[in-house]
């Protein structure tokens, strides 16, 4: 409990470290956001204006209280793009990113660890062989990549898969509940409407995924084949305790730490992928909001973005850290009796 | 109709290496009877844990078995099938290993490993889990472990080795077996424990007249805990005997080199007596492996390799100073 409090209080201070580095980084590059948001042949005194609003005049070190100010109240200050709150288009846009996030850890997590052990029962056969060749694919080939490869794929040649937005042309978005569609349609007791958008999940998930499922699948492979040297795995070899007992239980949880650590790596990396997968599949999801924005040099919009990504990655670290705690008795014990 | 518990005869052994083909075993012969406590000391790197392993049939990936056949109540351990494996193993033999550091799981408890050797052990009511229970504390209490609940609880990182190696046998022997192997139990423990955990080994076996092999490379150990000795050099069991009787008389130049550097604190290897190191397995000499260190050593053993003569009852010796055949007939 205690190193859980620890971490958190470090996080936040990343947290905070993040948003001034955003802040200046935002500020100090050349081009005047005002400007551009209102076009060149806007007057002069509308410009100023609207950096007198969004504090621009005043030094950068008060700038800084000012959004910091509002930032610890829910104000991430208006998007000069879309005109409205930046909370307001975080929590549209959110959600939908959320929705692929999820399905790609899913997917990245479990076909990973799956992969790896059966790498492992199945060593020096073809099929780790696969899975090898498999992992260096994965591992060289960026998420935009097979995004480009999955659309060329799977919207010219194969049309079985969408390659485009949320939703199908023709079908209603469901009610507004959690703002995630495949969670929303079945709530409402909508299941066309929940395969449709889970269709559109399927490609962006999986271009976005296979990298971090290479390495969850060579790191997996890598631990168990050392731990199996080990006289335990031996031991229960010795007692007669069956092949698959030993490799999914004995084997498999001592063998978990270090994927579990490159998992929390990959997902937070999914965030950082989805940029260009969202801006390829076309998708409106958060990435894709933080891409525009950054393209305007839209600077609200951009620390809202970061912010709220930080925030995501430390709740992932979080969950991590009790996942490695359960794996690990020596965590458990030693760590939370200190 | 052979009424040992174990029967090696002629075993070889060899692993695949990056260097080639090493010839580890070399013909290994061994017998343990019902309820006999056997010991194999040697120096490290003779081959006592690949014999051992053999018998269980858990050898390593790279090793193979080049001739020999291992005999287990009649039956050829080397032929057999999964489900013939299954129960030798659940129920036929057990084995504690070198390191209770490495032999018990980290991250699951004693009592969940306990648990899953009972399953395994074809033990009526195995699978149930309040069984599994009883059995894993009754096999706690025999090795005088205090707080046995407690124990079921606990990591193995949360007690010390000695307890460790007692959970490892209590381990071994929660249910009934033929025979228990114990690779080097007390080698990685602290010596002011050593002589504890072999006693209460000792005790176990006898209690259930379970037969044992001891590996260790202490004759002294061998002596206080086992009622034969083989000794083995680089992949042979040179000579075997009753204990007393190989401490009364040493036939293998190599066992008589062992004996007398037993009073002295171990400041080298074993044998320090003798110059030289087990040879090289990659190429090892063709006629009796121990000719090159030996002193005693003639034509005859550069050229064939000794096989065992009586010089006793139950004693035995594969060396040809006291072979009187002539070899070429
Ligand atoms: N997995 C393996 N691969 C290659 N060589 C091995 C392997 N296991 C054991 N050996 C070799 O076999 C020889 C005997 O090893 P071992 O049976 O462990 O001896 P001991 O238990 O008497 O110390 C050693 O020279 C060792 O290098
Ligand atoms: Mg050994």
């Amino acid at each position: 409990m205690k190193r859980l409090i620890k971490r958190l209080a470090s996080y936040i201070l990343v947290l905070f470290g993040l948003s001034i580095l955003v802040f200046i980084i935002g500020r100090v590059l050349p081009g005047d956001p005002a400007r551009q948001a209102l076009g060149p042949r806007a007057p002069e005194a509308t410009v100023e204006a609207l950096k007198k609003e969004m504090n621009l005049d005043k030094p950068i070190v008060v700038q800084y209280g000012l959004w910091l100010k509002d930032a610890v109240q829910g104000d991430l200050g208006n998007s000069l793009l879309s005109r409205r709150p930046v909370t307001q288009d975080i929590i549209q846009y959110l959600p939908a990113t959320i929705e692929i996030v999820i399905l790609a850890g899913i997917l990245m997590a479990v076909g990973g660890i799956l992969l790896g052990i059966l790498a492992t029962k199945y060593s020096h056969t073809w099929f780790d062989g696969f899975v090898r060749v498999l992992s260096y694919l994965g591992i060289v080939a960026p998420a935009f990549v097979w995004a480009i490869i999955f659309i060329l794929v799977f919207g010219y040649s194969l049309p079985i898969l969408p390659t485009t937005g949320r939703l199908s042309l023709g079908i209603a978005p469901p009610p507004t509940i959690t703002r995630m569609f495949t969670a929303d349609y079945l709530l409402s007791g909508n299941f066309a409407g929940f395969k449709d958008a889970f269709m559109h999940l399927i490609l962006p998930a999986i271009s976005l995924m296979l990298g971090g499922m290479a390495q969850a699948a060579r790191m997996t492979r890598t631990t168990m084949m050392d731990n199996s040297d080990k006289d335990y795995v031996l031991a229960n070899k010795a007692y007669g305790v069956s092949e698959n007992r030993t490799l999914f239980k004995y084997l498999l949880k001592p063998s978990m730490i270090p994927t579990v650590s490159v998992l929390a790596v990959d997902i937070a990396a999914l965030f950082g992928n989805a940029f260009l997968v969202e801006q390829l599949f076309n998708y409106p999801g958060l990435s894709r909001y933080g891409m525009q924005a950054m393209l305007n040099k839209d600077l609200f919009a951009i620390s809202g973005v970061v912010i709220t990504l930080g925030i995501i990655v430390m709740v992932v670290n979080i969950i991590v850290d009790l996942i490695v705690t359960y794996l690990d008795p020596r965590v458990r014990l030693m760590g939370g009796s200190e | 109709m052979d009424e040992n518990i174990v029967t090696i005869k002629d075993l070889h052994i060899g692993y695949r290496t990056f260097g080639g083909h090493v010839k580890v075993l070399n013909g290994v012969n061994l017998y343990v009877k019902p309820g006999e406590k056997v010991s194999i000391v040697g120096e490290t790197g003779c081959g006592k844990t690949t014999t051992v392993k053999a018998i269980l049939r858990i050898l390593a990936r790279q090793a193979v078995v080049t001739g020999g056949e291992i005999i287990f109540k009649g039956e050829q351990v080397l032929k057999m099938n999964k489900s013939q494996l299954q129960h030798l193993r659940g129920t036929g033999v057990s084995m504690i290993f070198q390191d209770p550091t490495s032999s018990l799981n980290p991250v699951f408890t004693i009592g969940q490993q306990m648990s899953a050797v009972i399953r395994y052990s074809g033990h009526a009511g195995a699978t149930k889990s309040k069984i599994q229970e009883e059995l894993a504390i009754k096999a706690l209490q025999e090795t005088a472990m205090p707080d046995p609940e407690r124990i079921l609880q606990s990591y193995p990182f949360q007690l010390s080795g000695g307890m460790r190696q007692r959970v490892s046998i209590a381990m071994a022997l929660s249910t009934p077996r033929e025979m228990v192997i114990a690779d080097e139990p007390t080698t990685n423990l602290d010596v002011t424990i050593q002589d504890q955990v072999l006693r209460i080994l000792k005790q176990r076996v006898e209690e259930k007249n379970t037969s044992l092999i001891l590996i260790t490379h202490s004759l002294g150990v061998a002596r206080e805990t086992t009622d034969r000795i083989y000794v083995m050099y680089a992949g042979n069991m040179v000579e075997t005997a009753p204990t007393t009787e190989l401490f009364r008389e040493q036939y293998h130049p190599y066992t008589r080199a062992l004996v007398d550097c037993i009073p002295r604190l171990s400041g080298g290897g074993v044998a320090e007596g003798i110059g030289g190191r087990i040879p090289n397995y990659l190429d090892p000499p063709p006629g009796c492996r121990f000719a090159p260190r030996c002193p005693k050593a003639f034509d005859r053993c550069w050229q064939e390799k000794p096989e065992y003569v009586n010089v006793g009852s139950s004693h035995q010796v594969a060396c040809f100073l006291y072979d009187q055949s002539t070899g070429d007939e």
